[in-house]
C-alpha cells in the first residue's frame, strides 16, 4: 500500500475522496424539456466551463419545458493557496465585558448604534440576531451591552429614513442587514446608503458596517463600507470592530 | 380529550377571554369607519379605474367625501344620493369626481329611504356577483376535486406577474395545491391599490385586480390540464386590507393573509385603523368562501419559538373570535403557527409536535397553516432541507391543514424554480408515506409531550386573563405579542379613521353577514 499523498498548497483543487481528484457537484435548471438531448445539452454546459468528465447523475422534468439537473464533473484547475490573500477584520475579538471595559475606559462614554434591515429585506434574522438583547446562539446582542444604546429599526427601512435617524441620535455607527435579495437588489441599495450619507456629510463621522450571507468584507470595503459581516458573525465581532475603529478613526469626541 | 388530555376547562376559560377581548373591541369597531373601509364599498358598487394621472377612482370618490366632511355618513349614502340626483352610474359619478364635474356632498339632500333603495338596488347585483364567483369555486372543487390536506402551499416572488404565471404552472405541475404571490416590498403601505398588469416588483408582485385576473385564469387553466383545483393566495394586509378582499372576492382567490395584528406589529399600521379595516376584510372574505391566513407564525420570528408559544395560542383564540364576528366559518380559518424552534435544542422536535397537536385539538376544524422553519435556516442547504422533512413530519403527525413548504434556499434568495420542486418532492414523499401516522400514534400520559402542552396551554389561558382585565389596545402597548410594541395613536394609517354618525350605513355588512350565503 502506497502512503497517501501529501497535499501541495500551491496547486490545491477539489476533493472528493481521492487527493486531486477535481471532483466537484453542479445542479441547476435548464430552460429545455426533459429528454437525452437536455441531458447532453447540460454535459455539454458543463464541459464548455472547462471541467472534465461530467456526468448527470439525475435528471427531473419540471413541467414546463424546464428540466433540473444533479452533476458531477472534475475540474483540473488549480489555486496557489500560500498566495491567497482576503482582506478582513483586522482586529482580535473581544468578549463581551472587554467589550465594555475597553469602552469605559477608551471612549468614556456610551455609544450610540443604529441598525436596520434596509430596502426591500423584510427578514431581520440577521440584524436582531447582533442588536436584539438576546441575540442568537447564546450569544448576546448589543442590547445587553453596557455603554452601548442599541436601536434595531426592523425591516424594510428606506436608507432615508436610517440616515435621518442616525443623524437623530448623532449615531456612532450604522449597522444595515441585508439577508434575502433577489436579482442582486442589495447592492443598488448598499450603495445608496453610502451616497446619502456623504450628501449629508456624515460619512466620515460614522462606523458604517454591512452583514448578511452574501456579504464579505471585500464586497464591503468596495461598496464604501467600513466592514461587512458574513454569516456565522455574532454581536462581539461587530462590536469589537466598531470601538476599535471609533478610537483608532478617532470619533470619540464628535 | 384528543391525545394530549387537555384541560377543557383551561379551553373554554380561554376561549370565553378570548370571546370577552373581542367583543371589547368589536365595541369600537362598530362607532368607526376608515377610508379603505369606505373604498371598498365604492368598489363593490361597481367603480373601477384610474384617473389621468393614475390615481384609483375608488380614491378619488373618497378623498372628494372627505374634503367634503362627509366621510363619518359613509360612501353609500353619498354615492346613493348622487344617484338619486342625477340618475348615472357609481362609475359615471366617479368619473365626474375626477374631472371636477361634480363635488359630490355638495349635492342636494334627497330622501334617505330613496337613497337606500338606489343603494341597496346595486349593492344585492353586486353580492350575487360574489356569490356565483363562490359557487364557480364550489363547482371546480366538485369537478376538478383538490389535493389531500395539508394542502402543499408554495409562494412566487419574481416582481413580473408574467414570470409568476410560468413559476406557478410549474410548481402546480410538480404538484403544489396553492399559489401564494408574494407581494412587492411595501405595498402594505400603500393607501391605494395599483391598478393594471405589473411587470416590476421588489421580492414580490403588486397585488392588482388585473394581476389577480391573469394568475387565477393561468391556474384554472394548468387546473384543466391536470386535473385538480389549484388555490390562489394572496395577501389581505396593510392599509387596504378591505379593497383587496373586495378584488379577491370578484377574482375568485382561494386564500388570503389577513391578520390585523400582524400589520400592527409587523408593519407598524396604526392598530385603530387595521382592526376596523379587518373587520369589513373579513366578512367580504368570510362570504366569498375564502379561507383566511392568520400571522402567529410571525411572533416566532421576533421571539422565542419555545419561551413566546403560549402568545401563538392566545393569538389565535382571539383571531378565532374576531373571525367568527365576522361571519367566517371554521373550516376558513387558517389559523398560523410554525416550526421556528432552534434545531439544536434537545427534544426540540417533541415540543413542536406538542404544539401543533394542541392547535390541532384546541381548533378541530380550522384548516391550521404551519409555516416552515426560517429562522435557524443557515445556508446549508443540505441540513435546510432535512429541517424541512422534520416540519413536515410533524405536520402530517398532527393534521395541519395548509403547509407553505419551507425552502432549502431559505435565508440566501427568493426560490429558484428548482428550490421549489425539491420542497414539493419532500413534502410529497413524508405526507404520502406516512399518510395514516397520526392515526396509529398516541401520547404517553403524563409525558413530555403532554406535559409540555399542558403547560402551553396553561400560560396562554393566563396571559388572555389578563389582555382581558387590560383590553387588547394595552396589551399591544405593552408589548406581549411578539416582543414588540406598539402605541394605540401611533404607526400608519391613523388620520384615515373616522367616527360614524347616525345616518352612517354600509349595505354590505348587513347582505353578507345576514343574508343568504
Amino acid at each position: 500500500m502506497t502512503e497517501a499523498q501529501k497535499v501541495d498548497l500551491t496547486k490545491v483543487m477539489p476533493y472528493g475522496d481521492t487527493l486531486n481528484d477535481g471532483v466537484m457537484q453542479l445542479s441547476f435548471t435548464l430552460p429545455v424539456p426533459y429528454g437525452d438531448e437536455a441531458k447532453e445539452a447540460a454535459r455539454q454546459i458543463v464541459l464548455k466551463m472547462g471541467f472534465e468528465e461530467a456526468s448527470v447523475v439525475y435528471a427531473h422534468d419540471l413541467g414546463v419545458e424546464y428540466t433540473y439537473f444533479i452533476m458531477y464533473a472534475k475540474t483540473r484547475q488549480t489555486v496557489d493557496f500560500t498566495s491567497i490573500e482576503v482582506p478582513k477584520v483586522d482586529v482580535e475579538v473581544m468578549e463581551k465585558e472587554d467589550i465594555e471595559n475597553f469602552i469605559k475606559e477608551n471612549i468614556k462614554r456610551n455609544i450610540v448604534v443604529v441598525g436596520a434591515c434596509t430596502g426591500t429585506d423584510a427578514h431581520t434574522v440577521g440584524i436582531d440576531a447582533i442588536m436584539n438583547m438576546k441575540g442568537y446562539a447564546g450569544h448576546y446582542g448589543l442590547e445587553r451591552y453596557e455603554g452601548i444604546e442599541a436601536y434595531n429599526l426592523g425591516s424594510q427601512v428606506p436608507n432615508e429614513e436610517l440616515v435621518a435617524k442616525a443623524i437623530e441620535l448623532n449615531a456612532d455607527a450604522i449597522l444595515v442587514s441585508q439577508v434575502v435579495t433577489q436579482k442582486e437588489v442589495h447592492i443598488p441599495n448598499l450603495t445608496e446608503l453610502v451616497e446619502l450619507l456623504e450628501a449629508e456629510g456624515i460619512r466620515d463621522k460614522v462606523v458604517l458596517v454591512c452583514g448578511g450571507p452574501r456579504i464579505t468584507y471585500e464586497l464591503a470595503k468596495e461598496l464604501g463600507y467600513d466592514a461587512g459581516f458574513g454569516s456565522g458573525s455574532y454581536a462581539e465581532d461587530v462590536a469589537t470592530f466598531i470601538v476599535n475603529e471609533i478610537v483608532k478613526r478617532n470619533l470619540i469626541n464628535k | 380529550m384528543g391525545k394530549l388530555n387537555l384541560d377543557v376547562e383551561k379551553i373554554n376559560k380561554s376561549r370565553q377571554s378570548a370571546k370577552n377581548i373581542a367583543d371589547e373591541v368589536q365595541k369600537f369597531i362598530d362607532q368607526h369607519t376608515t377610508v379603505a373601509t369606505e373604498r371598498t364599498v365604492v368598489r363593490l358598487l361597481g367603480v373601477d379605474g384610474v384617473d389621468e394621472i393614475g390615481k384609483p377612482l375608488p380614491n378619488v370618490v373618497v378623498d372628494n367625501i372627505k374634503e367634503g366632511g362627509g366621510l363619518q355618513r359613509g360612501a353609500a349614502y353619498w354615492m346613493g344620493n348622487a344617484i338619486a340626483n342625477l340618475q348615472i352610474t357609481p362609475q359615471e359619478i366617479a368619473e365626474k369626481i375626477s374631472k371636477g364635474e361634480l363635488d359630490i356632498t355638495r349635492l342636494p339632500a334627497k330622501d334617505e329611504g330613496k337613497i337606500k333603495e338606489e343603494i341597496y338596488k346595486i349593492a344585492k347585483e353586486s353580492v350575487e356577483k360574489i356569490k356565483n364567483v363562490r359557487k364557480t369555486r364550489e363547482h371546480f372543487l366538485n369537478t376538478l376535486g383538490e389535493g389531500p390536506k395539508p394542502y402543499l402551499y408554495v409562494i412566487v416572488a419574481t416582481g413580473n406577474i408574467y414570470e409568476d404565471i410560468i413559476q406557478a404552472k410549474a410548481a402546480a405541475k410538480q404538484g403544489a395545491d396553492v399559489i401564494a404571490v408574494i407581494r412587492t416590498t411595501g405595498q402594505s403601505l400603500l393607501d391605494y391599490v395599483p391598478y393594471g398588469a405589473t411587470t416590476e416588483g421588489f421580492g414580490g408582485t403588486y397585488a392588482t385586480q388585473e394581476n389577480f385576473r391573469l394568475m387565477r385564469r393561468a391556474l384554472d387553466e394548468v387546473g384543466e390540464e391536470i386535473g385538480r383545483y389549484i388555490r390562489l393566495t394572496n395577501y389581505c394586509s396593510g392599509l387596504c386590507m378591505p379593497e383587496i378582499a373586495a378584488m379577491g372576492a370578484v377574482e375568485r382567490l382561494d386564500m388570503m393573509l389577513n391578520d390585523a395584528l400582524y400589520g400592527i406589529l409587523f408593519r407598524d399600521i396604526n392598530m385603530q385603523r387595521t382592526l376596523i379595516d379587518q373587520f369589513f376584510s373579513r366578512v367580504i372574505n368570510g362570504f366569498a368562501g375564502i379561507i383566511i391566513n392568520t400571522g402567529e407564525d410571525n411572533y416566532l420570528t421576533t421571539d422565542d419559538a419555545v419561551e413566546a408559544a403560549h402568545t401563538v395560542l392566545a393569538s389565535q383564540f382571539i383571531n378565532e373570535q374576531f373571525a367568527l364576528k365576522a361571519g367566517l366559518k371554521e373550516e376558513q380559518m387558517g389559523l398560523g403557527h410554525a416550526f421556528e424552534m432552534d434545531p439544536s435544542l434537545e427534544d426540540g422536535f417533541l415540543l413542536e409536535l406538542a404544539q401543533a397537536e394542541m392547535a390541532r385539538e384546541i381548533f378541530p376544524n380550522a384548516p391550521l397553516k404551519y409555516m416552515p422553519p426560517t429562522k435557524f435556516m443557515t445556508g446549508n442547504i443540505f441540513k435546510g432541507h432535512v429541517q424541512n422533512a422534520m416540519f413536515n413530519m410533524v405536520s402530517i403527525m398532527t393534521n395541519q391543514g395548509i403547509q407553505l413548504l419551507g425552502m432549502l434556499t431559505e435565508a440566501i434568495h427568493t426560490p429558484h424554480l428548482h428550490d421549489r420542486y425539491l420542497s414539493i418532492e419532500n413534502a410529497k414523499y413524508i405526507f404520502n408515506n406516512a399518510r395514516h401516522l397520526s392515526e396509529e400514534i398516541e401520547f404517553k400520559e403524563n409525558g413530555r409531550i403532554q406535559q409540555r402542552a399542558s403547560e402551553v396551554l396553561d400560560k396562554a389561558c393566563d396571559l388572555l386573563a389578563q389582555i382581558e382585565k387590560e383590553g387588547l389596545f394595552q396589551t399591544i402597548e405593552q408589548g406581549k405579542f411578539g416582543g414588540v410594541k406598539r402605541m394605540r395613536d401611533g404607526g400608519k394609517g391613523l388620520d384615515g379613521v373616522c367616527k360614524k354618525d347616525s345616518g352612517y350605513f354600509n349595505p354590505f355588512i348587513e347582505l353578507m353577514l345576514g343574508g343568504d350565503k
